[in-house]
């Protein structure tokens, strides 16, 4: 028997004993107050900027929340009992539905085919314009701008921010912060509302859900997006891209010397310093080291240190930069979305404005994705509205009749992706004087009719009948052919007698 | 493995275990801390567990718990459920006839379906699982039928069964004709060129004029004159490429003086009618009638 004895105290307190674990180890090398393996999160407050990618920011904010939470909304008239929602990704139904494109299970390819070339037309802006994606449009940069902002109305700006953090308790500063909290959570309760409307038909759903009969997947869903959106955005923040996201790490593989990307301009800049009024601008750079373009940036970085994993190239510390700069009746533009190659290229007095649309790498990611959206556009609209399975039985393989003739049973999986019911007429080549038969009607007959309803998979049973004079093989192979108005499908197959038959 | 005093390791300066293995010795390190949280967490989640759900065994019963957990219960109510939702589907069955549902394509697939999984449990221990049949075991997909291929004899046939002993079972029987010596074996020899013949083949022409008045008198009352067979008696066709038990002389000389017949179960008891609607539907089906 085991005894589970508690030695994590050691039993003589004062003795000098060696680290037990790596952690403890680590422990004992930070020393009092950091014993962590962990790096602990260094507060970031940043400060609201005003100007021009400040409303850029705000606009695509307001156009990129409006487009989450409409869509679902948007109605789109199928017929039958189809689901009237423009896009709708049904489980239930295991369709999904994009407006006028409905897809079945097995096309899911088409969706492969979306986030392809959703990669590359990343990899070519990345390539053409930096991290335009991250800056701007990235739900974590939009929610974390949301909720940064809220965290603004209730705590004040940056200063205000700090202080309060620094300060005791008080009723104060536990209203500001309950009420941050609180709202916080309710646009991640609203965010989480919005994406299980991609998944039900959304009116339905919203009565179901408040009245409590909505699907038990509709509440998880939600209860997981909001405390996802709410750690994410609210606490964890700039940790996010830096720690979590593979993109920041991707990226540098897509960017090159000649990508646009959020610049400090240290060919003009340096050497920077402290610029007191009337100084002469003669002998030293235009950066004047008042850390605006720091204390603005969501990620906490230095944008002066280059570029860098952690920066999301939002253009927050160009606003910043330009305000100061026009106060110090400089050029804008110290920071400025601007190559490496181009600072590079001014630094050694080179050409001043140097940039590069058509590199190796533009030209590639663009072909790729045209060659992608082109065989998607290909696919999309050649694809057929019916398709045709035959399943040969295999026991028995063939059956002799009474009169010597033989008979191959098949079942038939006829699908019918289009809106209305379609009737096929079902063939048999290869065989002369081939008979079909199926279960339910009254003769054989050269050929079938089968009424499949819409946006339906029907399995048929059909028995292929040959006479004895029609067998010149034990093995013989056939063409089943099913036509409708709408389109038609062939499917190649084997009709077996048997060695003994076939003579 | 030996013991060893209990000491202090130099390097580490954790203690050992006392133990040694071939020179190695333990450090007795601590238990991590979270490990003997869980470990605690996990005695008080099984005091938990005893007191709410049935745990202990007794002599004659078991500890019940607080909360009245109870797997058999829950077997049974699943059942009733299961019952309830394969009424819904076989509402349909119940109050169409034979020939209705194998017309409506969604009652058919239906029967089709409930009539497979019926068929593989049941039926194809005998008849195989395509229904092809064996020697001995009529084959259920060509179009040659002992009692008739309609839906209703084959819904008959499986209500009652063939020499089951049900009441109202389909009864044929085939004498044996050398075996209780109502023929001798020349005739019985005689009979079989006269079957054999019967199918087309060539066979011994004076056996089978010898034989012709025989056949008139012993066999044509079932098998009729001309060898045909008669489905209302159970008798099978002579002249057709498909044997029972086997189309060899020596199977149809055996058949002729042992005269076997074979009994299939009357199923009206063991399965409902709804599931004897599925399996006529999905036998008929599959025989391409």
């Amino acid at each position: 028997m085991t005894v589970v004895i508690d030695r994590t105290k050691s039993p003589n307190p004062n003795g000098d004993q060696g680290p037990v674990s790596a952690a403890a180890a680590a422990r004992r090398k930070a020393g009092e107050g950091g014993g962590s393996l962990y790096k602990p999160r260094t507060p970031i407050y940043p400060k609201l900027v005003h100007g021009r990618w400040r409303m850029i920011k705000w606009a695509l904010l307001v156009a990129t929340l409006a487009v989450y939470y409409i869509v679902p909304w948007i109605r789109w008239d199928r017929p039958g009992d189809l689901p009237d929602q423009a896009v709708l990704v049904d489980f239930t139904g295991r369709r999904f539905y994009f407006f006028f494109i409905q897809l079945w299970p097995q096309e899911v390819y088409f969706i492969t085919g979306l986030l392809v070339m959703a990669a590359l037309a990343l990899f070519l802006i990345t390539a053409l314009f930096g991290r335009l994606w991250c800056g701007y449009t990235c739900p974590q940069t939009v929610w974390t701008d949301l909720f940064i902002a809220v965290e603004r109305l209730f705590e004040g700006d940056r200063n205000a921010r700090m202080k309060l953090d620094a300060s005791p308790m008080s009723f104060d500063k536990l209203w500001r912060k309950t009420g941050k909290h609180a709202v916080w959570l309710g646009i991640a309760f609203g965010t989480g509302g919005a994406w299980i409307f991609y998944f039900h038909d959304a009116p339905t759903l919203i009565r179901n859900f408040w009245v409590g009969t909505g699907p038990m997947t509709a509440y998880v869903s939600c209860a997981i997006l909001t405390a996802t959106t709410y750690v994410f955005a609210g606490t964890m923040r700039e940790q996010v891209c830096t720690y979590m996201c593979p993109w920041p790490r991707i990226q540098g593989a897509m960017l090159d010397n000649h990508s646009l990307q959020v610049t400090y301009r240290r060919d003009r800049g340096e050497p920077r310093g402290p610029h007191k009024k009337n100084q002469s601008w003669e002998g030293r750079g235009d950066c004047i080291d008042c850390n605006q373009c720091v204390v603005v940036c969501p990620m906490g970085i230095d944008i002066r240190d280059g570029a860098q994993l952690e920066c999301i190239n939002c253009g927050l510390c160009i606003d910043a930069c330009d305000e100061i700069m026009v106060k110090m009746e400089r050029p804008r533009g110290l920071i400025s979305y601007d190559t490496d190659h181009a600072v590079a290229s001014r630094e050694t007095g080179g050409v001043k404005n140097l940039y590069r649309f058509v590199r190796s790498r533009t030209v590639f990611y663009a072909v790729a994705l045209t060659i992608v959206s082109g065989l998607m556009i290909w696919g999309l609209t050649q694809r057929s509205a019916v398709d045709l399975h035959v399943l040969r039985d295999r026991n028995p393989t063939f059956v002799r009749l009474q009169d010597g003739s033989v008979r191959n049973g098949y079942t038939l999986k006829i699908t019918n992706r289009s809106f209305a019911p379609q009737t096929f007429t079902v063939l048999i080549e290869g065989i002369p004087g081939a008979q079909l038969k199926t279960p339910g009607a009254a003769i054989a007959s050269d050929r079938l009719s089968v009424v499949v309803k819409p946006d339906e998979v029907r399995a048929v049973r059909v028995f292929v009948t040959a006479a004895p004079s029609a067998i010149s093989a034990a093995n013989m192979p056939v063409r089943m052919t099913m036509t409708s108005p709408t389109g038609e499908a062939r499917v190649q197959t084997n009709f077996l007698s048997g060695e003994a038959n076939a003579r | 493995m030996s013991e060893h005093e209990r000491e202090t390791d130099a390097i580490s300066g954790v203690e050992t275990t006392g133990h040694e293995w071939d020179g190695i010795r333990e450090l007795d390190n601590p238990l991590p801390r979270w490990w003997l949280w869980v470990f605690w967490a996990c005695v008080v989640f099984a005091i938990g567990y005893w007191v709410a759900f049935p745990a202990w065994p007794g002599v004659n019963s078991y500890t019940q718990g607080l909360l009245g957990s109870s797997d058999r219960r829950d077997v049974a109510s699943a059942l009733v459920e299961l019952d309830k939702v394969r009424g819904a589907g076989a509402a349909g069955l119940k109050n169409a006839s034979l020939q209705q549902i194998e017309q409506d394509p969604e009652l058919q697939a239906y029967a089709l379906t409930l009539g497979q999984s019926v068929f593989g449990d049941n039926c194809a221990t005998c008849h195989g699982a395509g229904g092809a049949g064996a020697k001995g075991y009529p084959n259920l997909r060509d179009d040659i039928w002992l009692w008739g291929g309609t839906l209703d004899d084959i819904a008959f046939t499986l209500k009652h069964g063939i020499r089951s002993g049900e009441p109202e079972a389909r009864i044929s029987m085939m004498p044996a004709f050398g075996r209780d010596k109502m023929l001798t074996p020349v005739q019985v020899q005689d009979m079989t060129e006269y079957v054999v013949a019967l199918s087309g083949r060539p066979a011994d022409r004076p056996a089978v004029d010898r034989s012709r008045q025989l056949y008139a008198d012993q066999c044509a009352s079932c098998h009729g004159v001309d060898g045909k067979g008669d489905q209302a008696q159970g008798a099978p066709n002579l002249t057709d490429g498909e044997w029972l038990y086997g189309s060899d002389r020596g199977a149809i000389n055996g058949q002729i003086h042992n005269g076997r017949g074979g009994v299939m179960p009357a199923w009206g008891g063991r399965f409902s009618p709804e599931t004897i609607k599925a399996l006529a539907v999905y036998i008929h089906a599959n025989s391409g009638q």
